[in-house]
């Protein structure tokens, strides 16, 4: 498949190796925002191939994980009412909530579909004039342009009968937490190239200067995130400070204007609680004044006061700020699997204990076919 | 067969034609279902098992297979929506379903049973079209269908029809097929491209508009099963790779036999349309079901001359090795990644998912 299988090339990946192999004197510590880097590093076993001096620390960076249980529990309670249809992006359907998930109610007889664009959402809205639609609209900056076109649309065409539960979320303010708690010690980061290719990276030149932390703009495919990794280790080894761009092919500094714009015209800043690490502020999106009655929040204000009750055992949060590992949690593929997850870094692809059990839960033997 | 029904221009025989969709009646075991049978299933699945129209239909096994000694017996029921998708419909799933897994044991499928549940409403022309190519699957896989029942349930309490075929096959002597068998050391083998039906199903559910059709691989494997039995006996384990894709069906092989299972996740064949999907949704191929895909699990030193008969075989052009069954890791699955690492390849979870971003 073109553009993808050159970024997967087994031959570009080992050359991007051996420089960094090369470059390394010590060990550092990088973290890669994404959960979807972390999947992949995961999945095509990059992390075994690296040198021991690297240690990759997986970042708050999945929409699904951080996304927090109060907002859960709203939009199970939502979708169990009948008159409502609950559109939704598939891995959010099996988040535990404090009573079951999403999946639960429609097998319980609620409307839960997965859709795959919010625009279809709105679609199903038009087409079901006599039902509240609602759809989950999570995520970071890249989902952020879409849910924004949604309801942008939504208003434009005057369908009143259309709604989204919000809980975006943005990274520069994440990044920021990370590096000011103090049991982080995080030496550099690879920024989410798709986030980059939406915002930019000029919010992150500031941050690199003020923490003196090197941040490197990174893709998602194996070649990608050597070539990231490398640029880091390059910026760390000569002591330099400052952003790079490892993902030129689709982030430029100035980021997707047209997208920021819509971003801007829809929603505002706010505070936003991030599951598993707690309250960040100004480091959300809500719905602006202009869009507040397509805001599913305020439109159904009785499912406002939900008692949430989070599993005490799951360190979700410390995992999500890089400060443990997956595996070095008790209930990691004992009592926390993928069929029963007691945390959210458990369900999504995307969340670092899901990648570490699917990919990665033994040591691997190799056997050369 | 004789009365063959016309598909292109299928009009419901008299007296169904006065009833352009299927009613309650259908069901009821009166006049109207009697019709039915005698009007649109006898002819289509015709033969002299089912026409003697018996509560239950006497089999003769004289004469069928060499030295068979054992009986195999399968079920399956089939729910898909659409009914119709790129490739395929849910008929020959019906066909192929049960005749795959009774090939899957080395059993030679003789007899299908099919049970239908109708909704209310139901179009009696997707009934008849149903009907007639359930019967030419059945044809070309070289069952008889021999038994039948229909129930009719009301409107809204169905999907338009669910179908339930169930078979029986006779197993050779000489033949030891079975999920507990896989040794150290064997080849792991397939015979084509995986995910093809599960995106086939989805490409129309969804509403996605590919800019390539994606069709289905529904077929039935007893064929090329036969073609693999002629050159060797020495057949360790057969699974059709499924819901679940050919992930599933690797790991319930590991479990069962207790063995560990690695390949090399660059020589699983996988069509470029699917593989493309696949992207575009976050989802994987080798998770993806498949109709008409094996795994075939033979000693090392069979593995050439196996391949090379399947690549024979219309359903093995594609075949290939693509891992081996070790000691490490028992019941686990492994495969090394296309840069060379290894990962876990695990059991799929539950519904497949689209990954958000």
């Amino acid at each position: 498949m073109k553009y993808l299988d050159e970024y997967r090339d087994k031959e570009k990946t080992e050359l991007l190796i051996e420089q960094i192999e090369k470059k390394v004197t010590r060990p550092w510590s990088l973290m890669e925002i994404c959960g979807g880097q972390t999947h992949s590093i995961m999945k095509s076993g990059l992390d075994q191939l690296l040198p021991p001096e690297i240690n990759l620390i997986h970042g708050p960076g999945c929409p699904v994980c951080v996304t927090p249980l109060e907002l859960i529990d709203k939009a199970i309670s939502l979708a169990s009412m009948p008159e409502i249809i609950f559109c939704s992006y598939g891995d959010m359907l099996r988040v535990p909530g404090s009573v079951g998930n999403l999946f639960s109610v429609r097998a319980a007889g609620g409307d839960v579909r997965i859709i795959y664009s919010p625009l279809d959402a709105l679609r199903i809205a038009k087409n079901n004039p006599e039902k509240e639609v609602i759809f989950f609209g999570i995520g970071f900056e890249t989902t952020a342009p879409a849910n924004a076109m949604a309801v942008f649309q939504a208003k434009t065409q005057g369908v009143e009968n259309f709604s989204i539960l919000v809980s975006h979320v943005t990274v520069p303010p994440a990044i920021r937490a990370i590096l000011e708690s103090p049991e982080v010690n995080v030496d550099g980061f690879l920024a989410a190239g798709h986030v980059c290719a939406v915002m930019g990276y000029w919010e992150y030149e500031p941050i690199a200067k003020k923490y003196q932390t090197p941040i490197v703009v990174t893709g998602f495919e194996p070649v990608d995130l050597a070539r990231g990794i490398l640029n880091c280790i390059q910026l760390l080894e000569e002591g330099k400070i400052g952003v790079e761009n490892a993902y030129p092919r689709y982030v430029q500094q100035q980021g997707n204007l047209e997208a920021q714009k819509l971003i801007k015209s829809v929603f505002e800043i706010c505070d936003r609680k991030w599951r598993g690490i707690g309250n960040i502020p100004m480091s959300g999106y809500r719905l602006n004044e202009d869009y507040e009655k397509f805001d599913a929040e305020r439109k159904f204000s009785g499912i406002q006061e939900i008692q949430t009750n989070e599993s005490s055992v799951c360190i979700s949060g410390e995992i999500l700020q890089g400060i443990k590992k997956p595996d070095e949690c008790s209930e990691f593929g004992s009592r926390c699997t993928p069929e029963f997850p007691i945390g959210a870094t458990m369900v999504s692809d995307e969340g670092a204990c899901a990648a570490y059990f699917r990919y990665g839960r033994m040591k691997l033997s190799r056997t050369n076919f | 067969m004789a009365n063959k029904l016309n598909l292109e221009n299928w009009v419901c025989p008299l007296p169904l034609k006065n009833y352009p969709t299927v009613v309650m009646g259908h069901g009821s075991g009166g006049k109207m279902m009697n019709d039915l049978i005698q009007h649109l299933f006898l002819p289509a699945y015709n033969n002299k098992s089912l026409n003697q129209m018996g509560d239950s239909a006497v089999l003769n096994l004289s004469g069928l297979g060499e030295g068979a000694g054992r009986l195999a017996f399968s079920t399956d029921s089939f729910v898909v929506s659409p009914l119709f998708f790129p490739g395929g419909n849910i008929r020959e799933l019906a066909v192929h379903g049960t005749v795959n897994d009774l090939a899957m044991v080395g059993a030679k499928p003789l007899f299908l049973s099919v049970g239908y549940i109708l909704e209310e409403g139901l179009p009696m022309e997707t009934l008849g079209k149903i009907t007639e190519s359930l019967a030419n699957a059945c044809e070309l896989a070289g069952v008889q269908m021999v038994t039948g029942d229909t129930k009719v349930v009301h409107k809204g309490q169905g999907d338009g029809i669910y179908i339930n075929t169930s078979g029986i096959g006779l197993i050779p002597g000489n033949i030891d097929i079975g999920p507990t068998l896989a040794k150290v050391g064997d080849a792991v083998i397939v015979n084509g491209t995986m995910g093809d039906h599960g995106m086939a199903v989805l490409s129309v559910r969804e509403g996605f508009e590919f800019e390539s059709v994606i069709e289905s691989d529904t077929a039935a494997l007893n064929g090329l099963v036969d073609t693999i039995l002629e050159v060797t006996k020495d057949v360790h384990c057969l699974r059709d790779a499924t819901r679940g894709g050919m992930v599933a069906a690797l790991n319930e092989i590991a479990n069962s036999s207790n063995i560990g299972i690695e390949f090399d996740e660059d020589l699983v064949p996988v069509n470029p349309a699917v593989h493309s999907a696949c992207e575009f949704l976050g989802l994987d191929p080798f998770y993806v079901a498949n109709e008409g895909k094996m795994i075939v699990i033979v000693p090392e030193e069979q593995a050439g001359s196996v391949i090379e008969v399947m690549r024979q075989h219309p359903l093995g052009k594609n075949a290939v090795q693509i891992g081996r069954i070790v000691e490490d890791h028992p019941k686990m699955v492994l495969a090394k990644t296309g840069i060379g690492g290894m990962r876990i390849v695990d059991w799929p979870t539950g519904e497949l998912l689209p990954r958000i971003c």
